[in-house]
């Protein structure tokens, strides 16, 4: 059933392709994560028209499938005057926007943990509104919500492998086009499968030792 | 009546004020008013509820002023206005002659910009019935953080000066401990240092020992001590009368977000003329009381 020679002549491909997923995993997450605070603070924001900003911001881009959103990116917006964007570029913005809505929703729980007594200490002292976001709630946040994080982090990069659609030859397209040339449907899908996992299973295992460290120090 | 609200012994209120005049000399920079708080006429309502009707308060430099009632009666209301962290709704606040929190303009008045509101409470140091420290942050983190930040001093020496403070309330050797790993009393303690780093010209304390168990109480009160007898200007909102009687200058009673009494300790304990004054003591002392006879027990030994 396997077949091992062409399963080593493989595997350095995928291997590659691997990197592109990563590249465009870790950019979308970092970009998604200082969306996620930005449009998790506005939903906070004591303006209102600030709070339906963020509002809307997440229903467009949560309600929107991220399949749909990459397509539009692509192939549309060029249509209407907007300079070409690469597949990979495309394929960046599509999933920090995508990643943005929902970390934006993980970082509103975790701000609304943090009791308001601890920003009025930091006001009286004269901190500012972004000091207080980056140095008191952010680091906060992200400790509180550490689990749903790390949990963003892996569904993100499965959902990378939409961006095959885009034309980007990620780990999903790599092995779409090995298996359309070799027909080991079986060998080739298996592999991929295994090469997300070698991603995400160690991505949860780091996770929840710095769960522990985290919790160790603060209660 | 009520005369066990000040044990014999105790330091008399007269006595502290002596020292608050010798402080208050020195502590009075040419040009700085010995009035550093002043309230006119402030009023406060959430909905149609005034839980604040019009109090006058005036708090000398180096003064210790108490402010004490039953709950509800708006007295950490009032403490919470002097930081602006109630938006009171009639009348003045002036914290060194300057207006808190809002602007008089053509049109009435309108919420001071931000920037405004800091820089006339950048004196003032608060302390809460919470804590309310920054538990990602260790002790010397809690009290350098503003220091960086606000005051932009150098890792060095915001250091030092926090090691300083941390030194003042007895927890150097804390200094790397998380607050979680820190008691309550200790945590109250770099609360305190915390303030203090800044330079406060006034503090103010809301209930700073209400969250704590019993035997923890008197490490903070220790602490708080130290700084009236320092000639620091405090505001504090207390349950514990045994400190208001020793350590303050004047005592305040509110009651329904009324001024009731004010007066020395010795007025307000000991000739207490108003009789919701009177019932706020005696049910202080019914319920404080669980001894026989106003004899208190001898431990054995």
């Amino acid at each position: 059933m396997f077949d091992w020679p062409l399963l080593q002549q493989n595997a350095p491909l995928l291997l590659d392709a691997l990197w592109v997923t990563l590249q465009v995993s870790i950019a979308a997450l970092a970009i998604g994560f200082v969306i996620g605070i930005v449009v998790g603070s506005l939903r906070l924001s004591p303006v209102p028209l600030l709070r339906r900003l963020g509002g809307a911001y997440i229903f467009v881009f949560r309600g929107i499938p991220l399949l749909v959103q990459l397509l539009f990116i692509y192939y549309f917006l060029p249509r209407i005057g907007l300079p070409n964007v690469s597949p990979t570029m495309a394929a960046i913005i599509g999933l920090s926007l995508a990643a943005g809505a929902y970390i934006a929703e993980i970082m509103r729980g975790g701000f609304l943990a943090i009791p308001g007594g601890q920003l009025e200490a930091a006001g009286l002292l004269g901190l500012s509104t972004s000091q207080m976001l980056l140095r008191i709630r952010v680091p906060q946040a992200v400790r509180l919500t550490l689990p749903a994080l790390v949990n963003e982090m892996i569904l993100l990069i499965k959902a990378s492998s939409l961006v095959s659609v885009v034309g980007l030859a990620d780990l999903t397209r790599t092995a779409q086009n090995l298996a359309a040339s070799d027909y080991m449907f079986i060998q080739d899908y298996l592999m991929l499968a295994g090469f997300y996992c070698l991603i995400n299973v160690p991505l949860a295992y780091c996770g929840s030792l710095l769960e522990r460290r985290l919790k160790e120090q603060t209660a | 009546m009520n005369s066990l609200l000040i044990p014999s012994g105790a330091v008399s209120a007269s006595t502290r004020e002596k020292q608050g005049e010798s402080m208050k000399i020195s502590a009075t920079a040419p040009g700085e008013q010995p009035t550093i708080l002043t309230l006119s006429k402030v009023g406060k309502s959430f909905g149609p509820l005034r839980v604040l009707k019009g109090i006058d308060l005036e708090v000398q430099r180096s003064e210790v002023v108490c402010l004490i009632g039953p709950s509800g009666s708006g007295k950490s209301t009032l403490l919470r206005s002097m930081a602006f962290l109630e938006e009171y709704d009639e009348g003045e606040i002036r914290i060194e002659g300057q207006l808190l929190g809002w602007q008089n303009t053509d049109k009435g008045r309108r919420r001071a910009p931000q920037s405004q509101i800091n820089q006339v409470r950048r004196n003032i140091g608060m302390v809460f019935q919470q804590f309310n420290l920054w538990p990602h942050m260790t002790a010397i983190g809690n009290v350098c953080e503003a220091l960086r930040r606000v005051r932009r001093l150098s890792a060095d020496e915001a250091n030092k000066r926090g090691m300083a403070m941390l030194e003042k309330v007895g927890l150097a050797h804390k200094a790397n401990a998380y607050p979680a790993q820190l008691s309550g009393g200790q945590q109250q303690r770099v609360a305190i240092a915390r303030a203090l780093a800044m330079e406060p010209h006034i503090m103010l304390f809301d209930e700073p020992t209400s969250a704590l168990d019993p035997e923890l109480v008197g490490e903070v009160l220790q602490v708080m001590k130290t700084l009236a007898k320092e000639g620091m200007t405090m505001v504090v909102v207390t349950h514990e009368m045994g400190f208001a009687a020793q350590v303050a200058d004047s005592v305040i009673f509110l009651d329904q977000g009324e001024v009731v009494a004010r007066g020395t300790p010795q007025q307000i304990f000991h000739n207490a003329e108003q009789p919701r004054l009177q019932q706020f003591l005696q049910n202080y002392l019914d319920r404080n009381a669980f001894w026989q006879d106003s004899k208190p027990p001898t431990p054995n030994l």
